[in-house]
């Protein structure tokens, strides 16, 4: 182009690289900074995982750590770092990730900062079911995992059918889900008030969310469930985005509105619902990793990768907090998770309105 | 439903978006509909005081009220059913009324008196009471939590009215949400660190009526008192914050003091109700809904439905509470929202339920 016809800058928004592959069969959009963003978070958390995978009753120097890990090291410091303490803070980063996901897809479906699987009534039958296996059964651990799951899945179902009628409407959806839930809870209340003080205990223990007790047994199957379901969620961003939109719009883009949004529902109360089973209903994550993947990437929406990464951190750098803050006392890490995050909520209210 | 992007929830759908005129059309009829509750009501404050582990007839009843004598019969019925009546009675006018004041002044039907915290503060005041100074009778707890109530209210006032556009109802709301998820998680940590706390709390947090008695009632009578002359001041302005602040300003409401006024009143009215008789959940959040219901959207109308319901639907859940395991009883936090529930779902599955 010559001199005197300068080429005009236009600007594109945001950084974006495409990313196909050979046969150009399949292609993904790459948000330049939301990538820089979840890198960056998802190295400190590892780098934080590091360092609590090193302090404990018994010190591991962190190039003990970094060789245990992946080279040679006498058989003491393997079984500590290994054996006793990776499954714990691996399965932190694993279930973070999960509720960063799972709470990023119900605020993109309700388009509401405080939506979570617990609208439709999710976390109060899974108490529930916990309850039921721990205080009338005594189950051990797998057990207080599966009543966990049936409870939650049956009291969403259960929620769902019941504010269907000719058609769903938020409005009674979200009443329904208060009224189920209120139920459910009295019945916690009282199932709590008749058990046994060290029963109640345990169940309130399990309540609070907590990641003590940890290991492979308990890892690997979580790790596989995953496995299958962040590839599906994945798979449905685009749509997911796009429903943002509206129903309208969206159907407007090819998008069928219905069943997306029941595979989304279903997704997002999967992911949660795996990690109630594994450590209990951990709080606060699913809430405040979308809010702030949001506000550190600068994305207009909710994103799903900046989400999940900030959801492990969240989790790994929780469990720290849980596990050494106050030792030898060992918290359940959901009490950390919802006192730390709450205290961050309004410090970022309180600075918001500052701006304004 | 849909939320703007500072929190607020808002339901715009096609049934709830439009004022519903309610059941009763005309004054005449919302009268005759008063009338009828108020005999309820008379009818309930009897029954419950001759209900119970023994039964005790109607004209006992009214002789040991009017005739006391020193039988068994006349001693149970003022030692231990009238406080408890009158309790129910209070309670339930101050929750209803603090729970219809905060839908109306947050324009959020899922608004209940716990959403400025009055019920963290309180259980966290009550947790550092037996924690910290070791106190274990129901009635040394009620200043603290009566003081755990103001204290957060007024922390929550403040955070959510920092900044230029002050304390508009979605910040209120999610500074209530923050703030007690953070109390929240203190205080079930303190507590599941000691089990003697734990066992205190968890028959607290059930929520009864059955033995505070008639010092409770001293202590807490003049600020449910102030509290709900307040409450009947504000109901008028309330009508006009209905429509928006702007346009209430325009039509010569003071938004600000309103909005003080509604807090203060709130604060009296649930942070005594909660500091004489445990967190008692739904009360407030269902009967401004029920009297909407029937009245429409006049907030005249609509208190003193609440007025009247609300101590219904305690009395009957405190009855059932007594009835259903002879010689046991469940608490009256417990059964109000079993009974309130299914009501709750049965309305919103009708065609035209509320909204605000």
């Amino acid at each position: 182009m010559s001199a005197l016809h300068p080429t005009p800058r236009i600007d594109f928004g945001r950084a974006f690289k495409v990313v196909r592959s050979s046969g150009q069969r399949m292609s993904a959009r790459l948000d330049v900074k939301a990538a820089w963003v979840s890198l960056l978070l998802l190295v400190i958390a590892l780098a934080i995982g590091a360092v609590t995978l090193s302090s404990g009753a018994f010190e591991v120097p962190l190039d003990q750590v970094i060789l245990a890990l992946f080279g040679e090291v006498d058989d003491r410091v393997r079984m500590v770092v290994v054996e006793w303490r990776l499954p714990r803070t691996g399965m932190a980063l694993l279930l973070g990730c999960a509720l960063g996901l799972g709470g990023a897809i119900f605020q993109s479906l309700t388009r509401n900062p405080l939506g979570s699987p617990d609208i439709i009534g999710f976390d109060a039958g899974s108490y529930t079911g916990a309850l039921v296996v721990i205080i009338l059964l005594q189950g051990g651990y797998y057990q207080v995992a599966g009543g966990a799951l049936l409870g939650g899945l049956v009291t969403a179902g259960a929620v769902y059918i019941l504010a269907w009628r000719r058609g769903m409407q938020g409005f009674r959806l979200i009443i329904v889900g208060i009224g189920v839930s209120a139920m459910l809870n009295s019945l916690n209340t009282w199932m709590m008030l008749r058990a046994e003080l060290e029963v109640a205990m345990a169940a309130a223990f399990w309540g609070a969310g907590s990641l003590n007790g940890i290991g492979y047994e308990r890892l690997v199957p979580a790790l596989i469930v995953l496995g299958v379901l962040v590839p599906l969620v994945f798979m449905l961003e685009r749509p997911m985005r796009q429903l943002e939109m509206g129903d309208d719009a969206a159907r407007a883009l090819g998008v069928n509105a219905e069943p997306v949004r029941l595979a989304l529902v279903v997704l997002g109360v999967g992911l949660t619902a795996t990690v109630t089973a594994a450590a209990g209903p951990i709080g606060f994550v699913a809430l405040a990793a979308p809010q702030l993947a949001k506000r550190l990437t600068g994305a207009a929406g909710i994103t799903l990768i900046p989400s999940a990464a900030m959801g492990g951190l969240l989790l790994v750098a929780a469990d720290h907090a849980a596990q050494h803050f106050f030792a030898p006392t060992q918290l359940p890490v959901g009490i950390v998770t919802v006192s730390l995050g709450g205290i961050y909520f309004i410090w970022l209210l309180i600075r918001e309105s500052r701006r304004r | 439903m849909t939320v703007t992007d500072t929190g607020a929830i808002r339901i715009n759908d096609r049934a709830s978006s439009a004022p519903v005129a309610g059941v009763a059309h005309t004054n005449a009829r919302r009268m005759a509909g008063l009338l009828l509750a108020a005999g309820l009501l008379a009818a309930c404050l009897l029954a419950s005081i001759a209900v119970g582990s023994r039964d005790i007839p109607l004209p006992t009843v009214i002789d040991a009220l009017f005739a006391y004598d020193d039988s068994n019969d006349h001693a149970i019925v003022r030692a231990l059913r009238l406080p408890r009546t009158l309790l129910g009675l209070m309670i339930g006018v101050a929750l209803g009324l603090s729970g219809a004041m905060i839908q109306a002044l947050t324009r959020n039907p899922l608004a209940d008196p716990g959403i400025l915290g009055v019920n963290a503060g309180a259980a966290f005041f009550v947790v550092l009471a037996v924690g910290l100074f070791g106190l274990t009778s129901i009635n040394a707890y009620i200043w603290f939590a009566f003081l755990g109530a103001i204290i957060t209210t007024v922390f929550v006032y403040a955070v959510g009215s920092v900044g230029r556009s002050g304390a508009t109802p979605a910040r209120l709301t999610l500074a209530g949400v923050a703030t007690a998820a953070v109390l929240g998680g203190i205080s079930s940590g303190i507590s599941l660190l000691n089990p003697a706390v734990f066992d205190h709390m968890r028959f607290w947090a059930a929520g009864s009526i059955a033995t505070p008695g008639y010092d409770a009632i001293a202590a807490v009578l003049p600020f449910m008192a102030l509290g709900l002359v307040l409450a009947l001041a504000v109901a008028r302005p309330l009508n006009a914050v209905a429509l928006g602040d702007d346009l209430a300003a325009a039509l010569g409401t003071s938004v600000m003091r309103t909005r003080v006024l509604v807090v203060i009143a709130v604060t009296l009215l649930a942070g005594s109700a909660t500091a004489a008789a445990g967190p008692i959940g739904f009360v407030g959040l269902m009967i401004p809904h029920i009297a909407r219901w029937i009245v429409g959207p006049d907030q005249r109308w609509v208190f003193v439905y609440t007025l009247v319901l609300s101590p219904i639907l305690l009395l009957v859940s405190d009855m059932l509470g007594r009835v259903v395991m002879r010689p046991g009883e469940l608490q009256v936090g417990i059964v109000t929202a079993l009974v309130g529930a299914p009501v709750l779902i049965l309305l919103a599955r009708r065609r035209g339920a509320s909204g605000l």
